[in-house]
C-alpha cells in the first residue's frame, strides 16, 4: 500500500499593517541590501503580533528575499524574539551580579509570589510574562526590573508590588 | 590621581540637557565642521596623539585603528564606520548615560569618525532592551539633520554623512565586534574569524572601523582641545593612555553611580571617594572593568622590582592603588576592561558571585566553538554542585581544568571572557571554594544580598521583611 505523507502544515499568513509597511520601507532604504533589515524587521512583525509566528518568518523571508531557514535561524538565535505567544506584559528582572548584590532574588521571589507564577510563565490570564534578564546596563540603579519599554530602578519590594498591581488590575 | 572632568557629564544633571540647543550653546559640532574641513592625515595625527584607548574592553589605540583602514577609499568598496553601543557586560552602564544624556556627542563623534576613516555612513549598534537610549539617538539624529549637519551636504560641505541606529534582539556576544558585524548584516550573531579583520572586510564585507561609543564620543573633546592637550589630561600619558573617561561603580558602594574622571584614578579613589566607601562590611574583592576582567583582592600586593616594568612606581603599593590604565592593569593580571567596578563586600559570598558570573556565561555563550559552549555550561553545572554541597573536593581542579581549556581555544574573546574570570575565582577564593565543599554547602554567608537575605548565622530579624526565602535552591533556569 502506498504510504502517504503527512499534510504540511500551513503557516497562518502574516501581513503589516500600512503604518508598519511604511516603516519597513524606511528600514530598507537604511543598508545596502535587504538582509541586514532582517532583525529590524522581525522587531516590526513581533510588535504588532506579540510573537514570531510561522507566518512572520514566512512573511519576513519572502519580503527580504532571503530563506526561511535563514530567518528561523536568526528568531532562534536571539533571546528577545518570542517564539511562542506570550503574555501581553513582559517582566524582566535583571538577575546578574550587580543587581544579585542589591537582591534581585528578593524581587524575583516577591514577582513569582505575587503573580503565582514561576519565571518563564505566563499568568493564566495571559496579563503578563515573567522573567529573568542577563545584565540590562542598570548598574548603578540595581536592582532593577523592565516592564516592556520601561525601565524600574533602585526598586523596593513595595514598588514591586505597586508595579506588579497595575499590570494586572 | 582623582581629577573630576565634566566634558561628556557637563549636561547629564540639566533638564533636556540632550538636544541640540544645549550641545549647541556649550560648542557642539564646531569640531565636527571643523573636522570636516581638515586634512585626513592632520585628523588622523590629532588622534593618534590624543592616544584614546578604546573603551570597550580591548583597550586598542582608537587612532592607530584608524589608521588600519586602507586609503584612499576605493568607489566600489564603500567603507562603513560601525559603532559599538550593544552594552551587556555585567557591570557596565556608562554607554547607556552617554546615549540617554548626550546623544548628540555620540552624533558629532561619528561625522567625525566618518571622515577619519573615509566613511559615508555610520551605524550605532544599539541593543534593543535600551528603548530610551534608542530614542534619544534617533531625535538627536533627527535634530542634526534638520540643522544641516548631516545628509548630502553636512555644514554645506560637500562630504555625505549619514548615520544610523540598528538595533540587535537580546544577546550579549554582539558587543563582541565581528558578531555585531554579522548581526548589522541580517544574521546569527556568531563571532567571525579573524583575519581578516573589518578593516579589510568587515560590515558587508567592506572595509569597516568598529569603536565602542564612549571611544567615538570622546573624540570632540579631542580634537577641540587638540590631541597632545587631551592625552596629557590623564595621569598615564607617558604610557599612552590618554584623556578622561567614564568610571563606574556598583555593588556594595553606597553611592553606585558614573563619574567623568581623567584617566590615571585608582580603585581605592573609585571606591571610597566616589563610591562612598564599601557597605555592609570591609571589601572583600572588586571586579574592576565588567565582569570578564579577574576579581581583585584588597590585601594583594604589587611586585614589580624590576624597574623597567610598568608597575615599577607602585611595586610593594596595595593593588588598590594602581592607576587604572590598559596597560597597568593588565600587567596586574586582570583587565580594565569597560572600567566599570563591581564591588563585593565580605557579607558577600564569593562562591554565590562566581556562580552567578558563570551562569551569565553559560547563557550568553553563542554555541559556536565546543570549548565555550560546553566549558561554560560545567563550569555553570559545577558550581551548583558546590553550592548545593553536592560537589567533591576533586571537582575544583576540574573547574581550573574546564577554564583552562577553553582558553585560547575559541573564536573569540568571549572564551577568554569566561576563562580569566573562572580562573581568578578559583586562585583567589580557593580557599572559600573548599570550605563548601568541606561543609556540604553550609560555609560561607550564603547570601549576596545582606539586605534580604541576611548572612548564616546572623539575626534573620535584621534584614528587610517580605524578602522570601532564600533562593540558593531555585533551579538555574535561563529566560525562554
Amino acid at each position: 500500500m502506498e504510504k502517504t505523507l503527512p499534510v504540511a502544515h500551513e503557516p497562518e499568513a502574516f501581513a503589516l499593517t500600512p503604518e508598519r509597511e511604511r516603516e519597513l520601507a524606511d528600514i530598507l532604504t537604511r543598508y545596502p541590501n535587504k538582509q541586514a533589515a532582517c532583525i529590524p524587521a522581525l522587531h516590526l512583525c513581533q510588535a504588532q503580533n506579540g510573537w514570531v509566528s510561522e507566518g512572520v518568518i514566512v512573511f519576513v523571508a519572502e519580503r527580504l528575499g532571503l530563506s526561511t531557514a535563514h530567518v528561523k535561524g536568526v528568531v532562534t538565535f536571539y533571546t528577545l524574539f518570542n517564539q511562542h505567544p506570550v503574555g501581553k506584559h513582559q517582566v524582566w528582572v535583571c538577575r546578574t551580579l550587580s543587581c544579585a548584590l542589591k537582591g534581585s532574588d528578593a524581587v524575583l521571589n516577591r514577582c513569582e509570589k505575587k503573580l503565582g507564577i514561576h519565571v518563564g510563565e505566563t499568568t493564566k490570564d495571559g496579563k503578563v510574562t515573567l522573567r529573568t534578564a542577563e545584565c540590562l546596563a542598570s548598574c548603578g540603579t540595581a536592582p532593577m526590573m523592565q516592564v516592556d519599554k520601561d525601565y524600574y530602578e533602585n526598586l523596593t519590594l513595595q514598588q514591586v508590588d505597586e508595579i506588579l498591581d497595575r499590570l494586572t488590575r | 590621581m582623582l581629577v573630576r572632568t565634566n566634558y561628556l557629564t557637563k549636561r547629564y544633571t540639566e533638564k533636556d540637557g540632550w538636544k541640540i540647543g544645549p550641545y549647541e550653546r556649550d560648542g557642539g559640532y564646531k569640531q565636527a565642521r571643523r573636522a570636516l574641513g581638515m586634512k585626513r592625515d592632520d585628523l588622523l595625527t590629532e588622534m593618534k596623539a590624543a592616544n584614546i584607548r578604546g573603551r570597550g574592553g580591548a583597550g586598542f589605540p582608537m587612532g592607530v585603528k584608524w589608521g588600519f583602514m586602507p586609503w584612499p577609499p576605493k568607489a566600489e568598496k564603500p567603507h562603513y564606520l560601525v559603532i559599538n553601543a550593544d552594552e551587556g557586560e555585567p557591570g557596565t552602564f556608562k554607554d547607556r548615560t552617554l546615549m540617554e544624556l548626550n546623544p548628540h556627542a555620540c552624533v558629532e563623534g561619528c561625522i567625525i569618525g566618518c571622515f577619519g576613516i573615509g566613511a559615508h555612513a555610520a551605524y550605532i549598534y544599539v541593543r534593543d532592551e535600551l528603548h530610551l537610549s534608542k530614542e534619544r539617538l534617533w531625535a538627536a539624529i533627527a535634530e542634526a539633520k534638520a540643522k544641516g549637519y548631516l545628509g548630502n551636504k553636512p555644514f554645506g560641505l560637500d562630504y555625505p554623512v549619514e548615520v544610523y541606529v540598528h538595533t540587535g534582539a537580546g544577546a550579549y556576544i554582539c558587543g563582541e565586534e565581528t558578531s555585531l558585524l554579522n548581526s548589522l548584516e541580517g544574521k546569527r550573531g556568531e563571532p567571525r574569524l579573524k583575519p581578516p579583520f573589518p578593516a579589510q572586510a568587515g560590515a558587508f564585507g567592506m572595509p569597516s572601523t568598529v569603536n565602542n561609543l564612549e571611544t567615538i564620543a570622546a573624540v570632540p573633546t579631542a580634537l577641540e582641545m587638540g590631541g597632545d592637550a587631551f592625552s596629557k589630561l590623564s595621569t598615564l600619558h607617558n604610557i599612552k593612555d590618554g584623556g578622561t573617561r567614564l568610571f563606574g561603580v556598583s555593588g556594595h558602594v553606597k553611592t553606585p553611580g558614573i563619574w567623568e574622571c581623567a584617566v590615571g584614578l585608582t580603585l581605592r579613589e573609585l571606591i571610597y571617594d566616589l563610591g562612598g566607601g564599601v557597605e555592609h562590611g570591609e571589601l572583600l574583592g572588586v571586579i574592576p572593568g565588567g565582569s570578564s576582567c579577574p576579581i581583585l583582592r584588597p590585601e594583594e600586593i604589587v611586585h614589580a622590582p624590576d624597574e623597567k616594568h610598568v608597575l615599577h612606581p607602585w611595586h610593594g603599593k596595595s593593588v588598590l592603588d594602581v592607576p587604572m590604565g590598559v596597560d597597568t592593569y593588565r600587567a596586574l593580571g586582570t583587565m580594565l576592561g569597560t572600567c566599570c567596578a563591581i564591588v563585593l563586600s565580605d557579607k558577600a559570598d564569593p562562591v554565590l558571585a562566581f556562580q552567578n558570573l558563570m551562569q551569565f556565561y553559560r547563557h550568553e555563550s553563542c554555541g559556536q566553538c565546543t570549548p565555550c559552549r560546553e566549558g561554560s555550561a560545567w563550569l555553570n553545572r559545577i558550581l551548583t554542585r558546590v553550592v548545593d554541597g553536592k560537589a567533591e573536593m576533586e571537582e575544583l581542579d576540574r573547574l581550573h581544568e574546564i577554564a583552562n581549556n577553553i582558553m585560547g581555544n575559541t573564536i573569540c574573546a568571549f572564551g577568554e571572557g569566561t576563562a580569566m574570570p573562572a580562573m581568578g575565582f578559583i586562585k583567589k577564593f580557593r580557599k572559600e571554594l573548599e570550605a563548601y565543599v568541606l561543609s556540604g554547602g553550609k560555609a560561607g554567608t550564603g547570601t549576596l544580598a545582606p539586605d534580604y537575605f541576611p548572612p548564616r548565622g546572623t539575626d534573620a530579624g535584621a534584614a528587610k521583611k517580605g524578602a522570601g526565602a532564600p533562593p540558593a535552591k531555585r533551579a538555574a533556569k535561563p529566560a525562554a
